[in-house]
């Protein structure tokens, strides 16, 4: 493997039913970062069946030019034509990076790929980076730069890895959704548009989709709220979540829980922060009557302002909170609700 | 001589814990307030073949040893006494005489089904006026043709009416000893749904409350005669035979109830707060959970002893292990006593109250002083083979 | 039908991490378990045998005392247990850990391969579909059911995504990925338990694998080299206060947003 011909930031730009996904903007986010300091360009892969109409919102967060493979077995996502469409590009236009979503399409798709094409894949990663592998230079071993560093939780949250792929081209990843952050969109922005197919033939790793069933959402996503009002055990009832509700509706949040709360029934699951939920980082987090297990701060901590309201002194979660307060939350945030609206109504007046 | 399990106990150990935290315990607080019999806790143990480990695989059974059973109550106990003892009595009291004393008939037509799980057994021989004394037995056993007619009561039955398949004790006849006539006692396979076997009064207790504890009335009730487990006449051997084994298991019931409480104290210490520091940090409470700890260690040597020593019967069955079992019942049932009574006593007023497990701890423990020999007894047992 | 299912020991991070004095995870005092997405296939592939008849092979890659959770599966109702074990496989990353199963499993007969969709320690979700990949067979994962139609070697999927779910044909040979949500596992049973520890489970080293390169195995065969691994250093707590009254906790928590002007 040359590793010098590999060029190049690509980004797998996910879509589902004809819709970009938002990871594949927040990748673009990312990769316009990373192409920086390689002096690289930025290339969106899109893969489905009619999808070119796709390629200039891609352009507007960011990619300089969008490998498009466009058929008709590519209908539905499965996982043999994609891996095929993507792997063909990556051995075709030969990335130096390749990054994909850690959405269950792209976890799905990357470890195939990465099979496919022999090189290492860091899964779920939450941070990444150009720099020096090794990170401090070590004795008698060559010093790589501009190589990706790529950070990622592991042990549900409680440790945390720095990887490299030093040997291996493309340094592929998958990032999880909700981390890095899409650019403001460059309106009519234009990208360089190349259609490649390399050819579709159907063998014992195509599957046969039965039936699709999507699932109702009426819950908005908490994964795009800005104020999070999060609620657990400690509020006691699906009933009294209505506290919570009035306060998320004064600040314009959302309301989202913990995992105990969905256990007992109380909420939906796609309501859920944490290692088994969502990952999230509002700009303020309410966490109330969270006792604050570690799978819950793992989907939070990165919250811009986290205020915790706990009865419990020693619960966990004022140990990553910013403004802990130790209260009963049936008293306290019945009249938080009022004089956050006293105060938006001060504010306007 | 080696205080570790080997690796099939370990396991074992580990599934009867996970078993106990995720079935029966959910159901514990339950099974006392309500006095129910927590039937999908049993469903679930005859699925995955608790109701037959002892017993071996040609009956129908796990194929597995006495020390493997005891553990299985003791997890059980830790959680609910009820759980714990309705597997005591039926493995105990019900399956295992068939298995020591039964014919080859009896054994597939009713140890097989019991060890499987699908029918749970209970034992009866205590009366209104005979307890240890069997000597007072009143149930009378008359062979008309081919059938035993049998008459009397039984009373304080675990797996009373919840029980498919009983071992029944009663008085067959007179016997003359040393110029004395004694009653002749011989043991019965009675099967629920008998004509003339009905169920009489639910005892309300202080304790083990969801065990299905009846009276048993026989009214000219008639079973088949081969349904007489042993020889005629051997039914006294039978019962000190199957109590000797039984005691093993409430030993381990014992056990089970003071780990239980030992546990859920040493939680509650830590976090329970008093003058600004955790009762923890007291020197009494200290103390008391290492007098604690010391004795459930001690209780639960003499009960794997007991049970080491059943394991060598089943294998030589010339030796006797009525004194370890007596030992061990004595001394882990007084522990469980004394450890669940320390342990309401740490948790203040919290203890007294229903809501908190060592409350239902201290009331089960105190029926392991009583059943099947009470404390009096075993030191009867134990003094009677030191001073022989 | 014969079915191999891939499991993996792992620590149980489920009753909460243990620390050391020094803010490191204590990794000796935590329990090694199956890892719970495996427990999940297992119990599929146990229900398939319950249903269809099979053939359940469980086969893990680790430490010697990774046969531990072999004869977990062996005493929940799997008939054998294959250990691969060897110095020169350690260090793997999940390429180098997929070629070395691979390896393993070209040595078995397989008409379904079940494999956990991820492990709680690594979170990678890759060692499965890598498996197929290297094995040249269809994958389909997060499962949430499983059914077999044997006549016509096809396995249908009940596959599980972001917001919806698909019926999936595929044919057999196949590799199955499964949730934790597919089933609740059986417990083992003593007498099983007694099996399982007399049982002889199966151990292959390097040299055992078939088809399998030595630059693709081990730490040397990973591609993913560990530049930095810490345990993570928590963010530090900000001010907790204990207010007199709802009122001052109201006048506090709106005082420091308004301070961060955040509202």
């Amino acid at each position: 493997m040359n590793l010098e011909e590999y060029k190049g930031v690509f980004i797998y730009a996910q879509q589902v039913d004809g819709e970009t996904s938002p990871i594949a903007y927040e990748l673009l986010g990312k990769a316009k970062e990373l192409a920086a300091p390689l002096e690289a360009k930025v290339t969106a892969v899109l893969i489905g069946s009619g999808v070119k109409g796709l390629c200039d919102g891609l352009a507007e967060y960011g990619a300089d030019r969008v490998i498009l493979v466009d058929d008709p077995e590519l209908k539905d996502y499965r996982t043999e034509p994609y891996a095929h469409a993507l792997a063909s590009v990556i051995n075709e236009f030969k990335p130096d990076i390749m990054l994909v979503g850690a959405t269950a399409i792209g976890r799905d798709l990357g470890p195939t790929v990465s099979a496919r094409v022999h090189t290492g894949l860091t899964a779920d990663c939450t941070s990444l980076e150009i720099g020096d592998f090794p990170i401090v230079p070590v004795a008698g071993k060559e010093s790589l730069h501009n190589q990706l560093l790529m950070t990622r939780p592991a042990f549900g949250g409680n440790t945390i890895a720095t990887i490299a792929c030093p040997d291996n081209r493309p340094q592929m990843a998958t990032v999880r959704p909700g981390v890095m952050q899409k650019i403001a969109p460059v309106k009519g922005a234009k990208a360089e548009i190349v259609e490649f197919n390399p050819g579709f033939t159907p063998d014992n790793k195509y599957v046969t989709i039965k039936e699709i069933v999507k699932a109702v959402n009426t819950t908005a996503d908490i994964m795009d709220a800005q104020v999070l009002v999060s609620g657990g055990r400690g509020v006691g009832s699906a009933e009294n979540f209505k506290l919570l509700e009035d306060l998320a509706e004064a600040l314009g949040g959302t309301v989202s829980c913990s995992r105990a709360v969905v256990d007992a029934g109380w909420k939906p699951k796609d309501l859920q922060v944490g290692q088994t939920g969502k990952t999230v980082r509002p700009k303020i987090y309410f966490a109330i009557g969270i006792s604050g297990a570690i799978q819950h701060v793992a989907g939070m901590e990165e919250s811009d302002l986290i205020v915790a309201i706990n009865k419990d002194e020693d619960a966990p979660i004022f140990s990553v909170a910013d403004y802990g307060v130790v209260g009963d939350l049936n008293k306290i945030v019945p009249k938080l609700t009022e004089a956050i609206k006293a105060d938006k109504a001060a504010k306007a007046g | 001589m080696d205080f570790t399990l080997d690796k099939q106990h370990e396991m074992a150990r580990q599934l009867f814990k996970d078993f106990a935290v995720n079935e029966a315990k959910p159901l514990a607080q339950e099974t006392d307030e309500e006095e129910k019999f927590p039937r999908p806790t049993v469903d679930k143990m005859a699925k995955y073949g608790f109701l037959g480990i002892p017993i071996p695989k040609e009956y129908g059974g796990q194929g597995c040893d006495v020390l493997t059973y005891i553990m299985a109550v003791e997890e059980l106990s830790k959680v609910c006494g009820t759980t714990g003892v309705i597997l005591s009595a039926h493995t105990s009291l019900c399956a295992d005489p068939i298995l020591t004393f039964g014919t080859e008939e009896q054994k597939q037509k009713y140890l097989v089904p019991l060890a499987k799980g699908e029918k749970l057994g209970a034992f009866g021989l205590t009366e209104p006026g005979a307890g240890t004394d069997a000597q007072g037995q009143q149930t009378k056993a008359v062979l008309e043709g081919d059938e035993w007619v049998l008459n009397g009561s039984k009373c304080f039955i675990t797996n009373g009416k919840e029980a498919d398949i009983y071992v029944i004790f009663a008085v067959t006849g007179k016997i003359e000893k040393r110029g004395k006539f004694m009653k002749e006692i011989s043991a019965f396979i009675v099967e629920k749904g008998t004509p003339g076997f009905t169920f009489g009064v639910k005892e309300a207790k202080m304790g083990i409350r969801g065990s299905s504890t009846y009276e048993l009335i026989f009214t000219d009730c008639r079973i088949p005669k081969e349904n007489l487990l042993g020889a005629q006449g051997k039914g006294f051997n039978i019962a000190m035979h199957t109590l000797d084994g039984g005691r093993i298991g409430i030993a381990a019931q014992a056990l089970g109830l003071a780990e239980g409480a030992l546990e859920t104290t040493i939680n509650y210490v830590k976090e329970r707060k008093q003058f600004g520091r955790s009762i923890a940090q007291f020197q009494n409470t200290q103390f008391q959970l290492a007098d604690m700890a010391t004795k459930v260690q001690a209780a639960q040597y003499l009960v794997y002893r007991a049970a080491a020593k059943k394991d060598e019967y089943v294998k030589n069955p010339k030796i006797s292990y009525s004194v370890e079992a007596a030992m061990a019942k004595l001394y882990a049932a007084e522990v469980a006593m004394e450890v669940t009574t320390k342990a309401v006593q740490l948790h203040g007023g919290y203890g007294y109250i229903r809501e908190y497990d060592v409350e239902r701890m201290m009331r089960d423990a105190k029926i392991t002083e009583i059943y099947e020999g009470t404390s009096e007894v075993q030191r009867m047992v134990i003094s009677a083979n030191i001073l022989k | 039908m014969k079915i191999v299912v891939c499991v993996k020991q792992v620590p149980d991070t489920k009753g909460g991490v243990k620390f050391n004095p020094d803010g490191t995870l204590d990794r000796a005092a935590m329990l090694a378990i199956m890892n719970p997405d495996d427990k999940a296939g297992l119990e599929a592939a146990l229900r398939l045998k319950d249903q269809y008849g099979a053939e359940v092979t469980v086969l893990t890659m680790g430490l010697p005392k990774a046969a531990d959770v072999l004869r977990e599966a062996i005493a929940m109702g799997a008939d054998k247990g294959v250990l691969v074990t060897d110095r020169r496989l350690g260090g793997a990353d999940t390429w180098a850990t997929s070629t070395t199963i691979a390896g393993a499993l070209r040595n078995l007969e397989y008409d379904l391969i079940i494999t956990g969709r991820q492990a709680i320690d690594g979170d990678t979700a890759q060692v499965g579909p890598q498996i197929a990949e290297h094995l040249g067979i269809p994958v389909i994962s997060y499962a949430e059911e499983i059914s077999v139609d044997e006549a016509a070697k096809k396995v249908t999927v009940k596959r599980q995504f972001d917001d919806r779910y698909m019926m999936v044909e595929a044919q057999l040979p196949c590799l199955v990925t499964a949730l934790s949500e597919l089933n609740e596992p059986r417990y083992m049973t003593p007498g099983g338990i007694f099996d399982a520890c007399a049982a002889e489970i199966t151990t292959w080293g390097r040299d055992d694998l078939k088809d399998v390169d030595d630059s693709n195995i081990g730490l040397a065969g990973s591609p993913t080299k560990i530049a930095k691994a810490s345990d993570k250093v928590r963010k530090g707590a900000g001010e907790k206060v204990v207010p007199d009254s709802p009122d001052d906790a109201v006048s506090y928590i709106v005082g420091k947003l308004n301070e961060k002007h955040a509202i």
